[in-house]
């Protein structure tokens, strides 16, 4: 166990961290680059065409995966916010910041493979259906945490600042997705039910987990690549920063 | 305790009360945005009935964000607000007693103005106190969601469009209880659903809200 908790603080610290991060960032992109290939042509080509919904019911292969990464993201920038207001770590609150520009983009895939499938299934670009009501208040969601801290400029409060809100907006999200569904079920009759969706087969199932572990591998490598550059911003006075930019000249 | 708390409101009040005319901004900002409305979908009465409970509410919500970079500006210029961080009493109850002025001047006015422009919307009296019940139950909402907003926002550059953009989104819950409340009224269902539940909703906020803003506020204090 010692160990464990010692590689753990071990690498909370920037300086341990960056070169780990630097490490790790190729291994994730071959990864998410093979996986992606693999999922892609599962979903193009091995999948079989659905019988209900014929071939459009292919964007589903991108759609669900960015679904839950816009969601799982929040999660994890949250306990990340969390952990750094319980601990002060410095490098919790950057991998927040370095995670939000990637889950505002899945969210906004997500939003819009959803309003491509909505176009031929649904017969209109735009529902408002409670799952997609409240994807789009999780992107608002994402561009206030993101503008809140491109405001502000003393690091520290930009940290906390933005912790907080992050906090309060997880605390929120579920409140705002029983409100929507409640909302939703009152006001229009039940319009297409994914939940009652005849089950799906074997090989479209296998194609959605493979493109969801490849944007998960997607998503750690940019990340990583981000917060390294946050790491660099933000220590760019320390020693051992000004040594690595030395070996780059 | 108590006293401090009585201390902060009246202290709050007094500043608001010689400032009348921000309220009455506020209100006539109410009174137009509804009438906007009135005029962008046309004078048929059937249909700004139906409408009406929305339009009000949304026209409510956009009021209560006008006032709110006031909220701890001039307290955070002048030092109170760093008294405020260094005092023994618990920074929740001090927010909770400047927040509860604030509501005074700027919730309660809208309550009282709201069922006028429900007549305009051809609201049943019925409706009426529906709407009256949902904005009293939903305004402190917003004024406790609102104030984390100004708090973390406090002193920024830009900070009046960013409160828009981080509290217009937490403000939904409230927009759909309270709506579908005076709907429920119009349509001839049962309310207390709905309001049970935006009470709940004030309750949860009214226990969280003063921890998260007080949280807020000493991070803007850095």
């Amino acid at each position: 166990m010692a160990s464990i908790s010692s590689i753990w603080l071990k690498y909370s610290a920037p300086v341990t961290f960056y070169p780990l991060a630097g490490k790790l960032v190729p291994w994730f992109s071959i990864a998410a680059a093979l996986l992606f290939s693999l999922g892609l042509s599962i979903s193009f080509f091995v999948a079989p065409t659905d019988f209900q919904q014929g071939e459009a019911y292919r964007i589903i292969f991108i759609h669900v995966p960015a679904a839950w990464m816009s969601m799982f993201i929040y999660l994890v920038m949250a306990s990340y916010c969390a952990l750094g207001l319980a601990f002060n770590t410095r490098l919790s609150h950057m991998m927040a910041s370095a995670l939000a520009p990637t889950g505002a983009m899945f969210t906004f895939i997500a939003l819009w493979t959803g309003s491509f499938w909505g176009k031929p299934m649904w017969g209109a670009w735009w529902v408002w259906d409670a799952r997609l009501t409240s994807e789009l208040i999780l992107l608002f969601l994402y561009i206030g945490f993101i503008s809140l801290q491109a405001a502000i400029d003393n690091p520290v409060r930009r940290d906390k600042a933005g912790a907080v809100f992050l906090l309060v907006g997880v605390v929120n999200i579920p409140i705002v997705y029983f409100s929507v569904q409640w909302w939703n079920t009152l006001h229009q009759g039940a319009s297409v039910n994914m939940t009652t969706a005849p089950t799906m087969a074997q090989t479209m199932f296998a194609g959605m987990l493979i493109m969801a572990a490849a944007c998960w591998m997607y998503s750690i490598a940019v990340s990583l690549v981000r917060v390294r550059q946050l790491i660099l911003e933000r220590e760019c006075r320390s020693a051992w920063v000004t040594d690595i930019l030395e070996t780059l000249k | 305790m108590r006293s401090v708390f009585f201390a902060v409101l009246a202290r709050d009040l007094t500043l608001y009360l010689r400032r009348r005319s921000d309220i009455l901004t506020a209100l006539f900002f109410f009174a137009i945005i509804t009438s906007l409305f009135a005029m962008g979908v046309g004078p048929e009465i059937n249909k700004l009935r139906l409408i009406a409970p929305g339009v009000i509410w949304v026209a409510a919500l956009l009021t209560s964000l006008l006032s709110l970079n006031r909220l701890f500006s001039s307290d955070c210029q002048d030092g109170t607000l760093e008294q405020f961080l260094l005092a023994p009493q618990s920074l929740s109850l001090l927010v909770l007693a400047k927040i509860l002025a604030h509501w005074l001047v700027s919730g309660l006015p809208i309550i009282l103005v709201a069922p006028a422009l429900g007549l305009q919307f051809d609201l049943p009296a019925h409706s009426l106190w529906i709407l009256v019940i949902s904005l009293a139950l939903g305004t402190p909402i917003l004024g406790m969601v609102g104030a984390i907003g100004a708090a973390l926002t406090l002193g920024l550059r830009g900070g009046n469009t960013l409160i828009a953009l981080l509290v217009l989104p937490l403000y939904m819950p409230v927009l759909i209880f309270a709506t579908s409340a005076v709907d429920a009224s119009l349509s001839g269902q049962g309310v207390e659903a709905h309001l049970s539940l935006l009470a709940a909703l004030l309750v949860f906020t009214l226990f969280f809200g003063p921890l998260a803003i007080a949280a807020a506020l000493r991070v803007s204090q850095d």
